[in-house]
């Protein structure tokens, strides 16, 4: 790709880097105590959940696992694991 | 070709003219000797509704730098002017905009700079802005100063162009001194300069991201294309002069000038309105039959070293003079000319340090320096160099 | 509803568990996607914009260190002369380029009355060249310019009151705000934006790296900030302050003793009394503002 003028560029570009594998911890989410509250969706920093049908669903592509969602989560339905590499 | 109106007006005016007739859309400045008259004649022209402008009086230059950057980013044709300090503290701005490639028109009201405190012009102001990336013009007299400023919005603006432009002119020699400037209809300045049309702008239907971050991997080469841009801008600044010279009758040169120089043994070379001297000395030394020329550099970046080669290489001797000084080594300008003829079997160059801090440079002391010129052309051999010119040698 | 819509993409390159980072996403789904963002130099504007990576899905730009405001005042003054005033226009700047290089810029933007929300995001230092301290960094926090020394206690000066300077500008919406209350923070950048004049709002940001917590600590931390009284959250509208986020008052220890910036007052008999100090501090905050839910209850500070 062909640099721009005046290093512009478009919009979210960011989403080609894949943020995923600086994970070491790795959230778990318990589909049955989990009840979509949506709390962890709203603090995640990297936009890494999705509420889908009252369960939340976590993006493994960009999730750097923080543990902010576990730490939040009133239902403890979300357990930071060791990431296998 | 248009006629237009000839009026006795101060310099300033002029420029104040030439940013009404440029439909300037957003003007920030902050006042500093000598710019201020132009700050205040178009707060009069907003005021009155002559100018359909946002004009914010800004905390300092650097946020008057700032606004007309984000203004300009935004899709408004933006203007701002300061001289001095003032242009200083832009300073970082200037760089800024240039590597975004923002185009706006800066004045540099030329003034030295502290310390010592002065308000008197030189180029020690403008002359730092060399590395900055921006367009860069000097203007002999208010007439080219009008010219000049409404020339910089179309070449700044030209989509293969995208590049903040600096005019700079001489503080009182130009901004203070009333002059006939012809001026001209506003339809036809509206045929030559069409409205901006950004390529890219800060637009919520299109977003953008303006000011991201290069790395080792990239940033040479965005330099490299920012100062391809600047090589292609040379013919864009000759190109906006000529159709300005076809409309309008007014013609004072593209990246250079050239005054007298055909058969010239000696050729003078300098920038902003010191050439009006030099033009009048030239005048008078001819008519003794001296074959001395001038050649001005109107456009100091890009730097029109072909153009100079073409023009020099015909001299026996070329003094340049400069009026800003690089301390341990010169004048800048004598740097660049002496570089642009390297490796040529062309003149030898002269170096001479004029009108720092508003010091008058006199017909007399043009005619002292070609003098000097035809000596060192004869076999004596250059003392100290750069000369300071009309220096008073009993207080140093 | 929060809105589904990421309008500020993964991908970034915040350290996991960056305060600014969730911050940022939060704003903007607080004003949707017709909106113009400038952001400063910082930690914010260096994690989203590496060249064709822009995390920002909103037209935004990052002009210098110092000059945030003043280029906002600029496109706001384009958008007017152009027509489009319609379109709102923010700065989401660190606490360096707000509290110290940029505080000229800012009262600029205020004093001449535009349209444009400010919202900082106080991290209380200059993360981003390496945690060194501001004008915002609350006393006794160590930073790598003001550490922990046998002749230092860390940051010696308290932490500039910017929104009460703010306010002082007559700026006709100020209001502070935390991560560890989004809907707030929301609620605040939406009101904030039908405001006619400039708009300030402070968001306090905890950053674990700088702070030296657990990254997944940081929505609480932000939250025992408030909970201690140290950071009041507030509204204050043409120059009253008209709600007061009401808490149950807990010890300053609380929030300090799980940050590593605060650990030297937990080992030495002179940290012990500049906790106390920390805690008359926020006591009066406490009273000066009302925070507490029951009025009049103190807070006894155990500083054995
Ligand atoms: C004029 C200037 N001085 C210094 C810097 C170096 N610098 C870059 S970011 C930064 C600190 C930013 O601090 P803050 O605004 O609090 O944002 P944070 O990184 O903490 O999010 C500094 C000092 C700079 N970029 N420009
Ligand atoms: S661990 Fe952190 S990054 Fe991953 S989903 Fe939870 S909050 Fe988001
Ligand atoms: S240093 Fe702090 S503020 Fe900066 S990216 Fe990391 S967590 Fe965020
Ligand atoms: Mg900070």
């Amino acid at each position: 790709m062909k640099l721009n003028v005046g290093a512009v560029c478009g919009p979210g570009g960011s989403k080609k880097n894949k943020t995923g594998h600086w994970r070491s911890f790795r959230p778990k989410v318990d589909p049955e105590a989990c009840n979509g509250c949506g709390i962890c969706f709203m603090y995640c920093p990297d936009a890494s959940i999705k509420i889908v049908d009252k369960i939340c669903i976590i993006d493994y592509e960009y999730c750097k696992g923080c543990g902010i969602c576990a730490h939040e989560c009133p239902r403890d339905a979300i357990t930071m694991e060791e990431e296998r590499k | 070709m248009t006629m237009g109106t000839k009026r006795v007006m101060e310099g300033s005016m002029a420029i104040a003219e030439a940013i009404k007739a440029a439909r300037v859309q957003v003007i920030s400045a902050y006042p500093i000797t000598p710019q201020t008259h132009v700050a205040e004649f178009l707060a009069e022209m907003v005021a009155n509704g002559e100018l359909e402008a946002e004009y914010l009086k800004v905390d300092a230059e650097f946020s008057a730098a700032s606004v007309v950057f984000g203004s300009a980013a935004t899709g408004a044709r933006s203007y701002t002017a300061s001289s001095s300090q003032g242009l200083l503290l832009m300073t970082e701005v200037l760089y800024n905009m240039a590597g975004m490639r923002i185009p706006v028109v800066i004045t540099g009201m030329n003034r030295s700079v502290s310390t010592p405190v002065s308000i008197q012009p030189d180029h020690q102001d403008t002359i730092t802005f060399r590395d900055t990336g921006m367009i860069q013009l000097y203007v002999e007299d208010s007439q080219d100063a009008y010219n000049t400023h409404i020339q910089a919005f179309k070449i700044g603006e030209d989509r293969d162009i995208l590049l903040p432009v600096l005019v700079a002119a001489d503080g009182w020699t130009i901004s203070h001194t009333f002059e006939p400037v012809e001026t001209f209809p506003q339809e036809e300045i509206d045929a030559f300069l069409p409205p901006y049309n950004p390529l890219y702008k800060l637009d919520p239907k299109e977003p953008v991201t303006f000011g991201a971050i290069a790395m080792a991997h990239n940033l040479m080469e965005f330099r490299y294309l920012h100062h391809q841009v600047m090589h292609h801008a040379k013919k864009k600044v000759e190109e906006v002069a000529r159709e300005f010279k076809e409309r309008f009758g007014q013609d004072y040169g593209g990246l250079i000038q050239e005054y007298r120089t055909d058969d010239a043994e000696v050729i003078l070379v300098a920038m902003g309105s010191l050439v009006g001297t030099l033009k009048d000395a030239v005048d008078e030394m001819r008519e003794t039959g001296t074959r001395v020329g001038v050649l001005k550099i109107r456009c100091y970046r890009p730097f029109p070293d072909e153009e100079i080669r073409r023009v020099l290489s015909r001299a026996r001797t070329v003094c340049v003079l400069d009026r800003s000084i690089s301390q341990g080594y010169g004048g800048p300008l004598t740097i660049d000319v002496k570089a642009a003829l390297h490796n040529q079997r062309g003149p030898q160059v002269l170096s001479f340090m004029a009108g720092l801090g508003g010091k008058d440079v006199t017909i007399e002391s043009v005619k002292g320096i070609v003098e000097k010129a035809q000596k060192v052309a004869d076999g004596i051999p250059v003392d100290e160099e750069p000369e300071f010119v009309n220096m008073n040698w009993n207080i140093v | 509803m929060i809105p589904e819509q990421e309008l500020f993409a993964p991908g970034h390159n915040a350290c996991a568990g960056c305060g600014p980072a969730a911050i940022a996403r939060l704003i903007l789904k607080a004003t949707g996607d017709n909106i113009i963002v400038v952001s400063p130099t910082g930690c914010l504007e260096t994690f989203s914009s590496l060249y064709d990576l822009s995390s920002w899905e909103v037209p935004w730009m990052h002009p210098l260190f110092e000059n945030g405001a003043s280029v906002a005042s600029g496109v706001e003054a384009a958008l007017r002369i152009l027509g489009k005033a319609d379109i709102p226009v923010i700065v989401i700047g660190g606490d360096g380029g707000t509290y110290d290089i940029g505080m000229g810029a800012l009262s600029g933007m205020f004093e001449r009355g535009h349209r444009i929300t400010y919202i900082c995001y106080d991290n209380e230092a200059y993360m981003n060249t390496g945690v060194q301290r501001s004008s915002a960094t609350p006393y006794a926090a160590a930073t790598t310019t003001t550490p922990f020394g046998r002749r230092s206690i860390g940051e010696d000066r308290p932490k500039k009151n910017l929104a009460a300077i703010a306010i002082a500008h007559d700026v006709p919406y100020v209001a502070t705000a935390s991560l560890a209350y989004p809907r707030d923070l929301m609620n605040k950048v939406k009101k904030s934006l039908t405001v006619d004049g400039p708009r300030f709002i402070l968001v306090h940001s905890p950053c674990p790296v700088g702070w030296g917590f657990d990254s997944a600590l940081t929505v609480e931390v932000s939250r025992l900030a408030v909970q201690t009284g140290l950071m009041p959250v507030y509204e204050a509208e043409n120059g009253e302050i008209t709600k007061v986020f009401k808490i149950i008052p807990r010890p300053v220890e609380d929030f300090l003793k799980v940050q590593r910036r605060f650990k030297h007052l937990f080992t030495s008999e002179e940290g012990r009394e500049q906790i106390e100090l920390i805690q008359a501090a926020a006591n009066e905050n406490i009273t000066k503002m009302g925070l507490a839910k029951e009025p009049g209850r103190k807070v006894k500070v155990d500083a054995s």
